[in-house]
């Protein structure tokens, strides 16, 4: 384990394997937030921060508690509950202490918690990494990357959304339809980070 | 557009309607990643569809008769206590069922459960379910809520498998992994590959909308 190997996974999951363009996680806020850059980049952040953190967590849940009692098995609700509750404590404490971040972050917070991408990179950091050595240094590359890879094709969608609204786009394909193809064309642009090795 | 969003009084009208009218991913979109990430082969996307029907029929028979159990015999103060919490139980509901369906499935499907990977356990967050949970099975009864559930997970499935159809049919040229055209056929790869995707559900979602443009009802979306 070297920071090579730390680097190459970082790579991979923003531009190779992108959590939107290439796996699929977090469609739903992607759609729905990308209309504005400045939201998009609250988003991301956001987005950054809790999947850092809940690699983290999830990582300390599954070695240090799950493993030990021999309930691997319950992995998805002890997830999906670490989660919901971190990114809940995550408002209250942002409330209260820095109540400007919290303005700006506000409204987005909540809705991570159903974001496909947050849950996503604890299961994919599971079936990768958990059990190897360094295993948490690299779950953490790994949802760093994730969300700064989310926050990129946020921001990428919502320059091109922003230009969209002055297009003459035909009546049954505005809004999420047109979101979409245009998603397809960028992550067909995408794909060309697939012949990137090291 | 009342109607649309109660959707008609009767049994079958709350059965339908997730299948067509309130389809959900075609038109309340939800549920999206999931259906774009299996949608590779129609067999995969039943596979996940069925997956989903259970988790959402499970899920649903039990908040609806837990909370209207909850209703009936907590005072009005402490059912209010309860609905505070509501969400957490919902998501420790599904988690539960997805857990079931996740150890069925690799026991008994080991080559489905690979195929779908890691959205097996996604179940849990797909928006669809903790949607009906909420808007509908927390409010009406266990009969109409198991008809609401069976309509949506019957919508949610055949839109993948629509999905899945064209991408199968386009990007291998099979159908149910069986060749559909001659040996002249040359498959467009990028169909089964993540643009594939996106632009073939981009466009049959620009479908359904001209359709209900067309038809001069536009009131859902």
């Amino acid at each position: 384990m070297d920071f090579f190997e730390l680097l190459m996974i970082f790579v991979g999951v923003v531009l190779v394997h992108n959590f939107i363009f290439s796996r699929f996680l977090g469609l739903c806020p992607y759609v729905g937030v990308s209309e504005r850059i400045p939201s998009a980049m609250g988003m991301g952040m956001a987005v950054i921060f809790v999947m850092t953190m809940s690699s983290v967590i999830t990582w300390a849940v599954y070695e240090w508690v799950l493993v030990p009692c021999g309930i691997t098995y319950l992995y998805i609700i002890a997830f999906i509950l670490v989660i919901a509750s971190f990114v809940q404590l995550v408002e209250m404490f942002l409330q209260k202490s820095v109540p400007a971040l919290y303005r700006a972050l506000g409204i987005y917070l909540p809705l991570i918690t159903t974001n496909c991408a947050v849950l996503g990179v604890a299961t994919l950091n599971r079936q990768e990494f958990f059990g190897t050595p360094g295993s948490l240094l690299k779950c953490v590359v790994q949802g760093f990357g994730g969300g700064v890879g989310f926050m990129l094709a946020m921001v990428i969608m919502a320059g091109i959304r922003e230009r969209l609204d002055l297009a003459d786009v035909p009546e049954a394909l505005k809004g999420i339809p047109i979101a979409l193809i245009t998603a397809g064309l960028i992550s067909m642009a995408f794909l060309g980070f697939s012949g990137l090795s090291f | 557009m009342s109607a649309a969003r109660g959707g008609p009084e009767g049994a079958w009208g709350q059965f339908s309607k997730g299948v067509f009218r309130l389809n959900p991913i075609f038109v309340i979109i939800l549920g999206l990643c999931p259906a774009l990430a299996v949608s590779v082969s129609v067999a995969n996307a039943i596979g996940m569809g069925a997956a989903a029907t259970f988790v959402l029929l499970g899920s649903t028979l039990v908040v609806s008769s837990l909370m209207g159990t909850l209703r009936r015999f907590f005072s009005p103060p402490l059912y209010r206590q309860v609905q505070r919490i509501r969400i957490p139980i919902y998501i420790v509901v599904i988690a539960s069922f997805v857990t079931i369906v996740d150890l069925v499935m690799h026991a008994w499907a080991p080559a489905l459960h690979a195929r779908l990977g890691i959205f097996v356990p996604l179940i849990v967050v797909n928006c669809i379910i903790l949607g009906r949970a909420e808007a509908f099975a927390s409010r009406h009864g266990v009969g109409a809520s198991l008809l609401d559930a069976l309509g949506m997970g019957l919508g949610f499935t055949l839109a993948l498998c629509l999905l899945s159809a064209v991408r199968e049919l386009l990007g291998a040229g099979r159908l149910f992994g069986a060749p559909v055209f001659g040996p002249a056929f040359r498959p467009a790869l990028v169909m089964t590959l993540a643009p594939g995707a996106l632009i073939t559900l981009g466009l049959l979602m620009g479908l359904f909308r001209y359709r209900r443009l067309r038809r001069g009802d536009d009131g859902l979306l």
